[in-house]
């Protein structure tokens, strides 16, 4: 049977301040467990919360990039619940006065646009970290609360997602986004970017949607989709079958690769929440508003359509391109300081620079090669010629060295010798009388064949644009 | 005013108390005590009222995103009953 799918997603996204949302504690990843905490994000007893003005900044930022309406009145609400993880016994969140609500995220799924409602934007604190020591019979489990009170962003679409391929198109807009706006870092391996999807099934022509299930502990954009799919079609098999969705709670177990129904914390729905006494309320006026909003660059998605109408470069690699907001600036620092064509630039990024960084498996931030060298060297590239300009380009990003020394130092000048060359060139001409004869008759080609032949013996150190010049003159005049 | 028995097996439940039988009719009849005090104020008209969620005057109280030294480790981990490694024990967590 034919299907229709529904998909909600909230995201969870570590903002990339220095201390905790309520205390002054490092929120700096993997340092020793339980040495970044202190009595406030402990919970201990007669401690006052105090907002982390930049985590509040960040959600701001957020909110507005999410097109999102954003409220006078901000409050924050106690979430009750008992776990672990939370040592006050309940999650200083936000429910009744969102930072933002009713944005958008518009996404391009497929070659066509589509835009996913954000019903809000919002600022709670993370929990404390888990271990589960792996010996099954070890009767006890460990915590490290050093990422309690870390702040996290969250971010709550509407039900407007309905294919596996809008969730992933959304993911990574949605991720482009908050590095571009440079509120966290995303760094999926370290646990800052975090999803929690709801999913709904019912048959096509349907008036109802079947009961929908909730899913948690995806930290990854891979996982989602694993797990999405694996819910897809356990749902379609339960629903062919006849048999009943159950609203539950599900978890995704990475390594057996299915979702399994959660007994513990979420069970009983009932947080409980009511406005947080420890905190005061906050109105956001227009200034604080355009204060912030004029901290937002342009989006990628305005800068690359900017790129192919001002740099002229295709709308692929213009996607390429701004892909990350360093790279975007990279390119845009290189197109400053030279005359050479963007187009050009754009090619060596794409080309040399990306397959670098992949190869190092590194980022532009820390790449070897400024933007002032690699246009250095783009602009020797008619005196050395292409393929040295290759060589000298993958031995500065070993080095760090500039062009120039490098240049110098291996001897890769090109060859000016005009003696050494003539004598070079006269052999040619010699060992190819059929090359001579064609040129004789107006075949064009002629010539780039002897060029190529040159810049094999010489090892490509001649000038090509010389040589053609060079051959021009002897074969005219032997004519 | 009454409250339903289960109301109180709930509440009991999500504060982790266990109660007796004779506790949840003790309990129940002082929350029911409670709840007609509250009663009271819906004998008010607050139609032109608008909602208060904060008594204070204050507004708008941040502080800057700037380190402070956290607690000496061994500090906190000795307050707790127990502990291993750096790490907070508790017990078994069944997911």
């Amino acid at each position: 049977m034919e299907y229709n799918i529904v998909i909600g997603l909230e995201t969870h996204a570590e903002l990339n301040t220095d201390t905790k949302l309520f205390c002054g504690c490092s929120t700096s990843f993997g340092s020793e467990p339980n040495t970044q905490t202190c009595p406030i994000c402990l919970g201990l007893p007669g401690v006052l919360p105090v907002i982390n003005r930049k985590a509040f900044d960040h959600t701001l930022k957020t909110a507005l990039a999410l097109n999102c309406e954003i409220n006078d009145f901000v409050n924050f609400d106690r979430k009750n619940y008992y776990y672990p993880d939370l040592p006050k016994n309940y999650q200083i969140s936000q429910n009744h006065f969102n930072v933002g609500n009713n944005g958008s995220v518009d996404i391009i799924v497929k070659g066509e646009k589509k835009r996913i409602g954000i019903n809000n934007v919002h600022l709670e604190e993370d929990a404390g970290k888990l271990v589960h020591p792996e010996a099954s019979d070890a009767g006890h489990s460990l915590i490290d609360f050093n990422r309690a009170g870390v702040p996290l962003v969250e971010i709550v679409t509407n039900p407007d997602l309905r294919s596996i391929d809008d969730v992933q198109g959304y993911m990574h807009t949605l991720r482009n986004i908050l590095q571009y706006i440079n509120v966290s870092d995303c760094k999926m391996q370290e646990g800052s970017l975090r999803f929690e999807a709801s999913i709904s099934l019912c048959r096509k022509g349907a008036k109802v949607f079947g009961n929908r299930v909730e899913i948690k502990n995806l930290n990854s954009m891979k996982a989602v989709m694993k797990v999405l799919a694996y819910e897809i079609s356990r749902q379609k098999e339960l629903l062919d079958k006849g048999a009943q969705i159950v609203m539950e709670t599900r978890l995704w177990d990475e390594v057996d690769g299915v979702s399994r129904r959660m007994r513990t914390k979420e069970e009983a729905h009932d947080y409980r929440y009511f406005p947080e006494p420890d905190l005061v309320p906050i109105l956001v006026d227009k200034k604080s508003i355009d204060r912030i909003r004029e901290t937002i660059p342009e989006l990628s998605a305005m800068r690359r359509q900017r790129f192919t109408s001002e740099y002229l470069i295709s709308d692929y690699e213009a996607g390429i391109l701004t892909e990350s907001k360093p790279l975007a600036d990279y390119f845009e620092e290189c197109v400053k300081l030279t005359i050479v064509s963007p187009k050009e630039l754009s090619n060596w990024i794409i080309n040399d620079v990306l397959r670098v960084l992949n190869e190092k498996k590194s980022h532009i931030q820390d790449f070897t090669i400024s933007p002032k060298m690699l246009v250095d060297l783009i602009e020797m590239k008619s005196e050395i010629g292409g393929s040295i300009a290759k060589e000298v380009f993958s031995e500065m990003s070993n080095t760090g060295k500039d062009a120039s020394s490098i240049v110098r130092e291996k001897n890769l000048t090109p060859l000016s010798n005009a003696e050494e060359l003539n004598f070079i060139i006269s052999k040619i001409i010699e060992d190819n009388p059929k090359a001579i004869e064609d040129y004789g008759k107006g075949k064009k080609s002629a010539l780039s064949f002897l060029v190529g032949q040159t810049m094999k013996i010489t090892k490509g150190k001649a000038n090509p644009k010389i040589l053609i010049d060079i051959f021009r003159e002897k074969l005219e005049n032997n004519l | 005013m009454d409250i339903d028995p289960r109301e109180i097996d709930n509440i009991a439940k999500l504060s982790r108390i266990k109660l007796d039988d004779a506790e949840k009719v003790k309990f129940k009849n002082q929350l029911v005590h409670i709840l007609e005090y509250v009663e009271k104020l819906n004998e008010l008209n607050i139609n032109n009222v608008k909602p208060i969620f904060y008594t204070s005057p204050l507004k708008n109280v941040f502080r800057e995103d700037t380190l402070k030294p956290s607690f000496h480790r061994s500090n906190i981990l000795n307050i707790s009953p127990s502990h291993v490694n750096g790490f907070f024990k508790v017990p078994k967590i069944i997911e």
